[in-house]
């Protein structure tokens, strides 16, 4: 292996590499001189069987040879890297700012993602989730909640009947039912959060639907009292609308609930400023209406076979379209109705 | 309810202003819906004239009057514009510098040929009432009197909404009593004094004799008797005033009385003219075939479990309800009998609810009058009839039953203990002597509490908390929170459902919620046959439309409907989905009830629930116009009944569940393009996708070869997979394999699928049909199905030889189970 040679392998090799143009070209000139079948890889190779004296010399020679040959390729695949950096990818570049959204976005209506908001906030608070049919029994959604038959409370309830007024079976008025089915069918002691889908005879209006959401809270256990209610539906309205919007109570009448209260949430708007005129989001009373709530009656506790003189109760519920046309601004019943998917879609997976 | 705040102040004597009793009111639980001023915007004196002349003016086009109208300190000419009036007769006159509402003042100007020096008022330019047809016109006035103290002008209306509990508090003692008490001030009980007032009987006179055949339907009847009353007399104007500010229309002294006394006390009380009656007055059941024309002019065939007042000639009003119109006072009444009763809420519900009826007089009955009233009430009917109509008052009949007083037994702590804050003993017994609950100690912390005769709602302890806790002020209570027990976290459906939810917004699908309610046009378009059981849902008997009555069987009429009203505002490409119960088969009416005096038996429970119709949840989806848009990398992709059947599948795969789809037959669907959906193993159907029928495409207007899907999620929920076990998976070299087969065109393609896995076995990774192919290169009636095989063995790298193997393998099974050659 004449000295002659080997830098003839490596001018040939050099020069191949400088006339490669693109980082491709240079990967194959690099298998032709640089690769495990170049003529220097196999020169290397026949080293070993070189005699003892000839080896030193000739592995010194090959060994240069090679190092130069390297880098002259690492500094050919520099400049060709620098190249396809600066000056190919950059005529690759595209329009980022044209439309690529191919796919089209669907999204969950935001009263179901807004109960379940409202669900998470109770779960995370140790209750679980009940639920009961629409078509209810007439006993679960009036009789067992203390409201007798004939009563003016029965008949303010615009109930839909079904197959014929007395036939005993009603889609449900209120959420409430599913409190007689939850204390029938749990032990005790009970917490539990139930929305629903509600029915009343009322037509369809800007602030009106005869279809609707409630979320029913119900939690019986020994010692529960008024100022636990209050606090849990405190927490509850601080969870949804902020730390300021606080509630207010006012005393009021549900048959299924002794002593009872309406609740009001603070304006969000004016922040319960009552001197704020013309507040449109509450008509300058500073509150909004949000839902009724009370300690369990003694007597709906007896209907269900649980103990008033040892447990009590308290039991809420809101509405989720009043709920949600405060969070977020609503101010038509009907958007909420339609499925108008410019509506449906503003909201995404989350209300 | 409207009552004017000077008539409560009459017996709460508080200084306070509307604004502020309403805020007391609402603090005490009473809705206070608006507080309004009468003739609010009126600034200076309104007078009280007298016409002395009119001159009709014809020239113009309108009727107007030149008038000459005396107000007492001098006379003044006035053109007007309105014509209900005559000389003689008493009007209201806004001179010149009296500033009318919508800041409006009057000046001296000339109009119609005249200087006009006035206005003559209607009851709408006072801002007094809706009635612009005319001037008012006032009796029982004197020119020049002030108009603004006759008209009540600038007192204070409350309008507030009284729940269904409180009945005590339809009347202006009631509210009196909750004002006096918000502001602790002594309540002047108007109940107290009338009966003294009336007096005695004129001696030598007899009343009008009353009977009770049933106690259960009425507890008390009174009857007064007046003879000699001035029919011509005229209601004073304090009393027109009040009724208007009430909102209710003067009619006559007698009706004009009985309102407002009802108004005052709560108390319903009805005249009637006495010699239109024949014999005893009576209270008894409905005999069967009699009728009754109501003052309404609506003859009403009674039943036999309506509650009337009789006379021998027959029923003569409906008990609590309303009167009759034979026996109403008429223009030339005379002799008078005043009756007043105490009839159950019962009684009074079922008459006003049968003959739908809800009158001033019933509403008060249905939520519960004061037991004791009755007589108050009558008294103070007739000393203010004989007091501005004169006549001889003959004395009273009555009739009752014993009555039978609640006695509560309360603990002093139980509001302490419900309320979650101290509420000594001594504020106890202050807030029950508020209410007027009477009490006597029944041992250590305990009393024996008997409410008022006014709060018939107050029977059971947490009645009396809610009293004690509500006059401390709801707004001391503290907030805590309870601690319940670790719960479990939302159920395995309730995840799903979200799951589900999520699955396929992520796909570009938007959830809907529509109503429930379908009518027989909907089955009828969706084409379904008369034996479809999706025909048998139960049926509203007051359904918000006649056109949907029924509740759904099905979601696609939400989801087309909502889908077209979509498409109807311009959005062409669309994808929904719902998730909602369906209603079918009809509601099992039973006989079962179980009270509420205990829970109903394990057993009963059961039972009961057997009338409910099955409510099993669906998921439905539908899919219109472009699936994917058009835009710079080209044309839109519309929907087929490709996308259809792949949201169910890709539901099933999130849900664990292996479906077998088959091709289907529902009506509603293209019959070559509808796929059925079946858990597999399991024989029935639960649901169907694919392209609709283009005759229901058509009905919805809809874009052509739109498509749809509903499965019963009940069932696939039950079928799901509730816990991954953790696949094994062999990372020894992946090798592909490609093998296309010509089969019968009518050969469905997931069974040479399941021929080729068959013969590959724990090889085979996974399979895919890329590419089905009919034409000129096979035979015809024939298609080539081509697949891609993913192949793998656990721990070495498969030999050309095993693949070869395998090849023939599937070839030589396909061909005997399929008849399949291989391409």
């Amino acid at each position: 292996m004449s000295s002659e040679s080997v830098d003839e392998m490596v001018v040939e090799a050099i020069a191949a590499f400088c006339s490669a143009s693109d980082l491709e070209s240079l990967k194959v000139a690099r298998l032709t001189h640089f690769g495990d079948r170049s003529e220097i890889s196999l020169a290397n190779r026949e080293i070993g069987a070189l005699p003892p004296a000839a080896k030193a010399e000739v592995g010194k020679r090959i060994g240069e040879a090679k190092a130069r040959v390297k880098e002259a390729l690492e500094s050919r695949e520099a400049e060709l890297t620098q190249i396809r950096d600066n000056e190919v990818l950059l005529s690759e570049k595209v329009d980022v700012s044209v439309p690529v959204d191919r796919l089209k976005r669907g999204a969950r209506h935001p009263l179901t993602t807004l109960m379940e908001r409202l669900c998470d906030v109770f779960i995370a608070m140790g209750y679980e989730i009940a639920e009961g049919p629409e078509l209810e029994l007439e006993w679960a959604n009036f009789d067992a909640l203390n409201f007798p038959k004939d009563h003016p409370a029965r008949l303010m309830q615009d109930t839909f009947f079904v197959e014929s007024p007395d036939s005993g079976v009603v889609l449900r008025t209120h959420t409430s039912p599913i409190q007689v089915r939850a204390m029938l069918e749990r032990e005790l002691p009970i917490y539990v959060v139930a929305p629903g889908r509600v029915f009343r005879t009322d037509e369809l209006d800007a602030t009106h639907t005869p279809v609707f959401h409630q979320i029913e809270g119900l939690a019986v256990d020994k010692g529960l009292s008024m100022a636990d209610l209050r606090g849990t539906l405190n927490h509850l309205a601080h969870v949804m609308f902020g730390p300021q919007i606080d509630i207010r109570w006012r005393p009021s009448f549900f048959p299924f609930t002794e002593p009872s209260a309406e609740v009001d949430l603070k304006c969000f708007v004016c922040l319960g400023d009552s001197s704020a005129v013309g507040c449109r989001a509450c008509g300058g009373e500073g509150w909004i209406e949000w839902g009724g709530c009370g300690m369990v009656n003694p007597k709906v506790l007896r209907a269900v076979g649980i103990d008033p003189d040892v447990y009590s109760g308290f039991a809420f519920g809101m509405g989720i379209e009043r709920t949600l046309m405060f969070r977020s601004g609503v101010s038509d019943m009907r958007d909420m109705v339609e499925g108008d998917i410019r509506f449906t879609g503003a909201f995404g997976l989350e209300a | 309810m409207k009552l004017p705040l000077s008539w409560i102040k009459e017996f709460a004597p508080v200084q306070e202003s509307g604004r502020e009793v309403a805020q007391a009111l609402i603090n005490a639980g009473l809705e206070v819906e608006s507080v309004d001023t009468l003739g609010e915007g009126i600034h200076g004196t309104l007078v009280i004239g007298r016409v002395l002349e009119i001159e009709e003016l014809t020239e113009f086009k309108k009727p107007i009057r030149w008038c000459q109208v005396d107000i007492g300190t001098q006379i003044r000419g006035i053109v007007c514009g309105a014509s209900n009036f005559s000389v003689g007769e008493h009007v209201v006159v806004a001179e010149p510098g009296v500033t009318l509402p919508g800041d409006f003042t009057i000046t001296s100007r000339e109009t119609y040929g005249h200087v006009s020096d006035g206005m003559i008022c209607s009851e709408r330019e006072l801002g007094l009432g809706p009635d612009h047809a005319g001037i008012m016109v006032l009796s029982g006035v004197e020119p020049g009197q002030n108009a603004n103290e006759l008209l009540g002008i600038g007192d204070q209306v409350l309008d507030i909404a009284i729940t269904p509990d409180r009945g005590y508090a339809l009347s202006v003692r009631g509210i009196a009593r909750e004002v006096a008490t918000a502001f602790g001030v002594d309540l002047r009980d108007p109940a107290s004094h009338f009966e003294p007032e009336l007096g005695a009987p004129k001696t030598g006179t007899t009343p009008r004799d009353c009977v009770i055949d049933d106690f259960s339907a009425c507890e008390l009847l009174t009857l007064r008797t007046i003879y000699g009353f001035n029919p011509d007399a005229l209601t004073p104007r304090y009393m027109v005033a009040r009724l208007q500010a009430s909102g209710m229309r003067s009619i006559s002294l007698a009706v004009d009385v009985t309102n407002y006394v009802m108004l005052e006390l709560g108390q319903p009380t009805h005249a009637f003219d006495l010699d239109k009656l024949e014999g005893a007055v009576r209270v008894r059941r409905v005999e069967s075939g009699e009728k009754l024309e109501t003052l309404d002019h609506v003859e009403r065939i009674l039943s036999p479990r309506d509650t009337v007042i009789a006379d021998s000639s027959g029923p003569i009003a409906l008990a609590g309800t309303m009167g009759g119109f034979a026996t109403e006072i008429d223009e030339n009444t005379t002799n008078i009998a005043i009756e007043a009763a105490f009839f159950p809420a019962s009684t009074v519900a079922g008459n006003s609810r049968r003959h739908k009826i809800s009158s001033e007089a019933s509403r008060r009955f249905e939520r519960g009058v004061d037991r004791e009233l009755a007589p108050v009430a009558s008294a103070r009917v007739c000393a203010l009839l004989i007091e501005h109509g004169g006549g001889i008052y003959a004395g009273m009949s009555a009739v009752e039953s014993p009555m039978s007083e609640t006695v509560i037994e309360f603990d002093l702590d139980l509001s302490t203990r419900t309320a979650g804050m101290t509420i000594d003993h001594a504020t106890v017994i202050e807030k029950l002597d508020a209410i007027g609950a009477t009490h006597e100690p029944r041992g250590p912390g305990t009393l024996l509490v008997t409410p008022a005769s006014w709060r018939p709602d107050l029977t059971q302890p947490a009645d009396l908390v809610e009293e004690v806790v509500r006059l401390v002020g709801y707004e001391k209570l503290p907030s805590t929170l309870p601690s319940a027990p670790a719960g479990r976290g939302l159920t395995f459906e309730q995840r799903t459902r979200r799951r589900v939810g999520n699955l396929l917004a992520g796909r570009g699908v938007h959830e809907i919620l529509a109503y429930p309610f379908i009518g027989s046009a909907d089955l009828d378009a969706l084409r379904f046959p008369e034996s479809d059981p999706r025909r048998s849902s139960p049926t509203l008997i007051n359904p918000l439309s006649e056109l949907a009555p029924k509740m759904r069987s099905t979601l696609l009429p939400g989801l087309l409907s909502v889908a077209a009203r979509n498409v109807g505002r311009g959005e062409n490409d669309l994808a929904l989905y719902e998730i909602g119960s369906v209603f079918l088969g009809g509601v099992n009416k039973s006989e079962l009830d179980p009270g509420v005096e205990s829970k109903p038996s394990d057993h009963a429970w059961v039972d009961m629930q057997q009338a409910l119709p099955a409510q099993p949840e669906h998921l439905g989806a539908v899919f219109c116009g472009a699936v994917e848009s058009a835009g710079v990398w080209g044309s839109p992709r519309l929907a087929s009944w490709r996308d259809s059947l792949d949201a169910v599948i890709a539901v099933a795969d999130e849900l664990g569940i292996a479906l077998e789809i088959r091709s289907g037959s529902d009506p509603s669907f293209h019959p070559g393009r509808c796929a059925q959906v079946m858990l597999v193993g399991a024989g029935d159907v639960i649901g169907f996708a694919g392209e609709l029928h283009p005759s229901i495409v058509e009905y919805w207007n809809l874009p052509k070869r739109s498509c749809a899907a509903e499965v019963d999620l009940t069932k696939l929920m039950s079928a799901a997979r509730r816990s991954t076990v953790a696949p094994a998976f062999s990372n020894s070299p992946l090798a592909k394999e490609d093998l296309a087969f010509v089969v019968e065109r009518g050969y469905p393609a997931t069974e040479v699928e399941a021929v080729i896995r068959e013969a590959t076995g724990d090889l085979l990774e996974a399979i895919r049909l890329f590419d089905v192919y009919e034409g000129d290169q096979i035979p015809s009636s024939h298609k080539s199905l081509a697949y891609s095989l993913r192949l793998r063995s656990e721990g070495h790298t498969l030999s050309a030889e095993q693949l070869h193997n395998l090849r023939d393998r599937i070839i030589s099974l396909v061909a005997e189970r399929v008849g399949g050659t291989l391409r």
